[in-house]
């Protein structure tokens, strides 16, 4: 009797090592979300009445520069390993479900881009 | 598979009182699913901040009207529940809490810490001290 599965089925099955990446990094990046969502809640409190050139000039303090883009970069994957557990959840049809979770994934990719990139032009004009 | 007879099925998730605790935790779900959607609206922001002072003017005009402005405060209610329930489940990855007591004990201390911090958050933006 053989015990080893065959390597053809234990392709693309998340091996050992590699199973659980996904889920170590959604509660690696919710330990770091934890102090990060600082900037968020202060970025939306400065969008409600503070002015252009002073929220220009927070944003251009290195420790605000650095702590908009990690919450960016950490929401953003931690938004996508989440919205995936939901889709593997309620998505039925195998075809929908992979089609779902590329549009995730590129969705968060493209985004957080966008964001990052929105950082560096205000930067610029300081 | 479609059975020829309609069989008994199993009693459905609407017949039962949901427990505080199966409320929280579909809120989780809830609460996270929402807040990737208002990730948009902060890309928007930092793209208008990005665009120059008219643009971000302009966008301070949305954000400023009644329902933004409700919207806002929603999004950081939701924020603070997902980060109050968020660290219970990596309390529960560590293993522990899991008894009937603990887990409605900790229900009320995360309701009660995520409106907190709301009000936390609310007091000292108006008093421009955040």
């Amino acid at each position: 009797m053989k015990y080893r599965t065959p390597l053809a089925k234990a392709r693309g099955l998340g091996a050992a090592r590699s199973g659980t990446t996904r889920w170590w990094m959604e509660r690696v990046t919710a330990a770091a979300l934890i102090p990060l969502s600082y900037w968020l809640v202060k970025l939306v409190d400065l969008s409600a009445t503070t002015p252009y050139a002073e929220t220009r000039d927070w944003l251009a303090a290195p420790v605000n520069t650095v702590g908009v883009i990690a919450f960016v970069a950490a929401a953003f994957y931690h938004a996508a390993l989440g919205l995936r557990v939901v889709i593997e959840d309620y998505v039925d049809r195998e075809g929908s479900k992979i089609v779902l979770i590329w549009l995730v994934n590129l969705g968060a990719a493209l985004l957080s881009l966008i964001a990052l990139l929105a950082v560096f032009r205000t930067l610029q004009t300081g | 598979m479609n059975a020829p007879h309609p069989r008994p099925l199993s009693p459905h998730l609407q017949v039962y009182r949901l427990p505080l605790t199966a409320v929280l935790s579909i809120t989780h779900r809830i609460t996270g699913v929402l807040l990737s959607a208002g990730l948009l609206s902060v890309v928007c922001l930092l793209s208008a901040l990005a665009a120059g002072p008219e643009a971000y003017a302009s966008a301070q005009a949305i954000a400023g009207s009644g329902g933004m402005r409700f919207l806002s405060w929603a999004f950081i209610y939701a924020l603070f529940f997902h980060l109050c329930h968020g660290i219970r489940h990596l309390i529960w990855d560590a293993g522990q809490g899991f008894e009937a007591g603990t887990l409605n004990r900790y229900a009320w201390i995360e309701l009660t810490a995520s409106v907190l911090l709301t009000l936390a958050v609310f007091v000292l933006s108006s008093r421009d001290s955040l």
